[in-house]
């Protein structure tokens, strides 16, 4: 049986966290199903930070350019490395590389592909992965052929190790097609507010139904001490800024409470936010996904709810 | 610039999944099926793009039974062609030969560029752009807000967690996965639909079924929330009152 | 403009007097179509928009237009502003105007906005122009039936807490005398469902031979047909007609005067032709069959839906049922009948709330609701599914709260009748 090969991201110190959190899982089911652990990293110092790692082999592309993302490059390296060590399972985080990566190099190399992947066990002889599909409404249990697959994994699916070891890394390189260049990096405006400083956030989503009532969840916010925040749809919209969202693709929060109105909960939101401390959410759906991680709920309008509540706020 | 925009519908998440818990099966045909609203954002960057330098667009389906409709939006919408790939297939039809099928098509045609959503809610087995991309050897970019036709390729945005975002230059032909426009979808009128479902003609390609790896999903289930969130109920002013007392119980409120 | 240019003869002559200097001078006749009229054209030549250009700027329309008492708009400002070059296919004013009819009473040209605004209306979605909220009902009508967005699946589930068997058509399997058609706010709304909960009970009671379309029943769709969207209209019209063709009915009721309006002049242009009544005319004609047993000892006024009275001429039913009601004082407020206020739902108003904050002082419906406290009234009778939501909003945002209660005429009725247990008063 071929490796589990994971493939680690880098991020502004490092790897990421959701490219760490594959490491103790790749371990365990390279231990258990008596293969290895390889982690690909890229970039000058992916040698280095591979060398450190809980795993039991590293692959460093070094090209000095590939220290940030770029599709064709990546694609490239990895579609080489893979047909070079023919992994059993390549582990990828559901990021912006993931969806690039994962779906690109699997159709490349002919394998499956499970998106959205959520778990992976070990039953027998089989290995199961669970994905989260329909918005998060359904899990689908998928047994995995012998010949192995790509898998992209929800961040947040598993802990981080912080063990470390002493692998063996070797170094290799790719040719950079000039058929894609990074022209520059834009880093997002950051407002007049830091959402993942603050220790309340009232977030709005689709519900909001139109800029008009922003104000509504402003005044709230501000009743209580808070800061409003919104889903993907809101900055889609362009009602609010980027920098207000939480999800996959904005800001991952952790306040102490965390007011959903009218957030449905899709994966990628709750991706950013399940940690907060408290959650309530006010959605006119009661069996909106947002209310499998909220601790409390509410049907009632949050239209009619967020006046009602400032009120209260301001009236103590 | 040709651009293709790949589009699909996807099961209706106003309407409960129809899932057979017994046998763990998605019952496809009795679902009520969308527009996958990524494809949307697609076409509306499309359509963007022919406004803003020129271009021919071509939505394109695969007839699972239900594209006429996405098609002669796509149409009433702007777009200059919509072509039907047809052939055996219903509603479970899986990414992976939804994405086959539609390489099989795109290998033949000299589009310059491959527009589709970067995901769609039943992407199990891969999202469209990157499969396709893959498939065909074509570079691609998922999670992409905006596309301008520049010199002989094209400038992209692409967007990264916490909102970071790379300017990327890329020559054609390319493969992208749009996460948003740049601006939100345009209506089509029904009356605009349905005058061109009158005129205008979709152009049927019929399509071989083509042998692609696969995933056998054993069952689907429902998440066992870890704990639903306990409901508050009554009217707004119960239901506000017993908020501030949770808030107050966990000294959230300010003294 | 040129400036007009006196004419004036030392002695003139007329009819034997002689007038002399200043006494006979008069005034050229000037043109003054100096105006660049090229806006005002492109608009009245767009087909249904033409009596625009009959407005002779006499200004009754503004004197009883509800919109103006709350802002800036009136038919004679529109013809205004448009002769002055500003199109209403770009200007708010063109998503104002809730179709109320309410100028075409008064109008002595007969410039006729019921006709004018889904004209023009029609062409601002078709480039664009449309508010986002109004799409998006749009949207969800021609997607799910309904311009909530709330599954097409679900639209008899409130059949289920009527508490009384509720035929439905297709599992009925035979002919009836009364075709229920629901709509959408009385199938899904929760005040809705709870007023059609209650003409279900009084149908039951009256042992009324009836049955509704159940899912099958789509939105009449006659306020997106004022909103601008007839090709969604015209869809939905040909799928209520083919549902309805296939069962045997004497006749259809409506709840929803909206739809009643949609039934009596338009259904038939599709071929969809069915004596219809609003539930008021039926039921009005049935008095002698109800049995009242519960006072309702208030103070109630009437508020009169637009679709039901301005444009379809029927004042007296809705009293008649009214009147009937044993112990109740009815005080007709100074807008009543044919001078009628507007709720602001009408035209597409019930999904332009948003859109229209920013160009009013305050809500139609707030205003409404403020002239029923003036007159003491203890109830707002309303039977336009629209108005019940509406008004309670307007209740608690105007501080009236505890003061007015919103009801259907139906849940007075089976209140009434002891069919239901308690009538939800404000305080």
């Amino acid at each position: 049986m071929g490796p589990i090969l994971m493939v680690m991201e880098n991020g502004e110190a490092g790897f990421t966290d959701s490219s760490k959190e594959l490491v103790a899982k790749a371990r365990e089911l390279a231990d258990t199903l008596g293969t290895s652990s390889v982690a690909v990293g890229f970039g000058p110092d992916a040698e280095s930070h591979l060398r450190h790692l809980p795993v039991d082999r590293g692959i460093a592309v070094s090209n000095p350019e590939l220290s940030q993302y770029n599709p064709l490059a990546y694609e490239k390296a990895l579609s080489k490395i893979l047909e070079d060590n023919q992994p059993f399972l390549t582990l990828i985080p559901n990021t912006t590389m993931g969806m690039d990566l994962g779906a690109g190099v699997a159709a490349r190399r002919s394998l499956p592909l499970v998106a959205y992947c959520s778990e992976l066990t070990v039953e027998g002889r089989d290995v199961v992965a669970t994905s989260q599909v329909f918005a998060g409404k359904l899990m689908a249990e998928i047994a995995l052929p012998e010949s192995g697959a790509v898998i992209t994994v929800v961040p947040g699916a598993w802990s981080i190790d912080t063990g470390s070891g002493d692998p063996e890394v070797s170094v290799t390189s790719v040719e950079i097609s000039q058929a894609m260049n990074i022209l520059q990096t834009i880093e997002p405006e950051k407002g007049d507010v830091d959402i993942t400083k603050a220790d309340i956030l009232i977030s709005v989503g689709r519900g909001i139904e139109s800029p008009d009532n922003l104000p509504m969840a402003e005044e709230l916010a501000e009743a209580i001490g808070g800061v409003v925040s919104c889903s993907r749809p809101v900055v889609d919209a362009g009602w609010l800024p980027k920098a207000r969202q939480v999800g996959k693709s904005g800001q991952t929060v952790k306040p102490k409470l965390y007011m959903a109105f009218g957030i449905s909960g899709a994966p990628e939101h709750q991706q950013g936010m399940r940690d907060a401390d408290l959650i309530i959410a006010v959605n006119t759906d009661e069996n909106a996904s947002i209310m499998d991680i909220a601790h409390y709920g509410t049907t009632v309008d949050m239209l009619e709810l967020m006046p009602a509540l400032t009120e209260r706020l301001r009236g103590e | 610039m040709r651009i293709a925009v790949l589009m699909k519908s996807v099961p209706d998440l106003v309407e409960d999944i129809a899932l057979d818990e017994d046998s763990g099966q998605v019952l496809f045909d009795e679902m009520t099926y969308v527009p996958s609203e990524w494809d949307d954002q697609a076409l509306e960057e499309a359509l963007l793009i022919k406004e803003e330098s020129g271009a021919e667009v071509t939505a394109v389906t695969v007839d699972t039974g239900d594209s006429d409709n996405i098609l002669f939006t796509a149409l009433a919408k702007g777009a200059d062609h919509a072509v039907k790939l047809v052939g055996d297939y219903d509603p479970s039809l899986t990414n992976r030969r939804r994405a086959q099928i539609f390489a099989d098509y795109l290998r033949d045609q000299a589009f310059d560029l491959v527009l589709s959503g970067v995901q769609a809610i039943d992407d199990i087995d891969g999202q469209v752009p990157g499969l396709v991309a893959g498939i065909m050897g074509w570079p691609h970019a998922s999670v992409v807000t905006e596309v301008h036709s520049k010199d002989k390729g094209v400038v992209l945005r692409q967007e990264y967690a916490g909102g970071l975002v790379a300017e990327i230059e890329a020559s054609t032909p390319l493969v992208i996965g749009i996460q948003a426009a740049r601006k939100p979808p345009r209506y089509a009128s029904i009356a605009k639909v349905r005058q061109v479902a009158k005129t205008q003609q979709i152009e049927e390609v019929e399509a071989e079924s083509p042998d692609v790896p696969t995933l056998a999903v054993r069952r689907f289930y429902k998440p066992v929330a870890s704990g639903h969130a306990e409901m508050i109920d009554g009217d707004v002013e119960e239901v506000a009152s017993r908020i501030i007392e949770i808030l107050q119980e966990r000294n959230l409120l300010r003294r | 403009m040129q400036k007009a240019k006196a004419i004036e003869l030392d002695v003139a002559v007329v009819d034997g007097v002689e007038l002399k200097g200043s006494w006979n001078r008069m005034f050229e006749p000037r043109a003054i179509s100096e105006y660049d009229l090229s806006v005002l054209e492109e608009i009245t030549a767009i087909p249904g928009a033409e009596s625009l250009g009959y407005c002779y700027q006499c200004g009754k329309c503004t004197g009883v237009c509800p919109v103006d008492t709350v802002g800036d708009y009136s038919p004679r400002k529109i013809f205004r502003r448009t002769q002055l070059g500003i199109s209403l296919i770009d200007s708010p004013d063109l998503w104002l105007c809730t179709t109320c009819r309410n100028c075409l009473r008064v109008c002595p040209k007969e410039v006729n906005m019921i006709d004018i605004m889904p004209a023009v209306r029609e062409q601002a979605v078709l480039e664009g122009k449309a508010p986002e909220e109004l799409l998006t009902a749009f949207e969800n009508t021609a997607r799910y039936g309904n311009p909530i967005g709330e599954s097409p699946r679900k639209r008899v589930e409130w059949t289920k807490s009527a508490g009384v068997p509720i035929p439905i058509m297709s599992q009925k399997k035979a002919p009836v005398d009364v075709l229920w058609f629901v709509e959408c706010y009385p199938s899904y709304h929760p005040r809705g469902k709870q007023a059609s909960a209650a003409l279900a009970r009084i149908f039951d009671a009256l042992h009324i031979d009836f049955g509704i379309l159940g899912n099958e029943e789509k939105c009449a769709g006659d306020s997106q047909r004022m909103a601008g969207e007839h090709g969604l209209f015209e869809m939905l019209a040909e799928h209520n007609i083919k549902m309805l063709s296939k069962y045997s009915f004497n006749q259809i009721v409506v709840t929803d005067p909206h739809a009643y309006n949609a039934f009596l002049h338009e259904y038939p242009k599709y071929g969809g032709e069915w004596p219809v009544q609003h539930y008021t005319q039926y039921l009005s004609e049935h008095l002698g069959d109800i049995q009242f047993t519960r006072e309702i000892p208030y103070r109630v006024t009437f508020h009169d839906p637009c679709y039901l009275g301005r444009h379809n001429g029927e004042y007296e039913a809705p009293r008649r049922l009214l009147n009937a009601l044993p112990g109740m004082e009815l005080v007709e407020m100074g807008h009543c009948r044919e001078t009628s206020y507007c709720c602001g739902g009408g035209g597409g108003g019930m999904w332009l709330d948003s859109f229209t904050r920013d160009y009013a002082s305050e809500r139609l419906s707030e205003r409404r609701v403020r002239e029923a406290v003036e007159y003491e009234a203890e109830i707002l009778a309303v039977t336009c599914p629209y108005e019940v939501p509406r008004f309670e909003d307007a209740v608690k945002s105007t501080g009236n709260a505890g003061k007015l209660a919103v009801m259907d005429i139906a849940e007075l009725l089976a209140y009434s009748m002891g069919l239901v247990d308690s009538l939800a008063m404000a305080n």
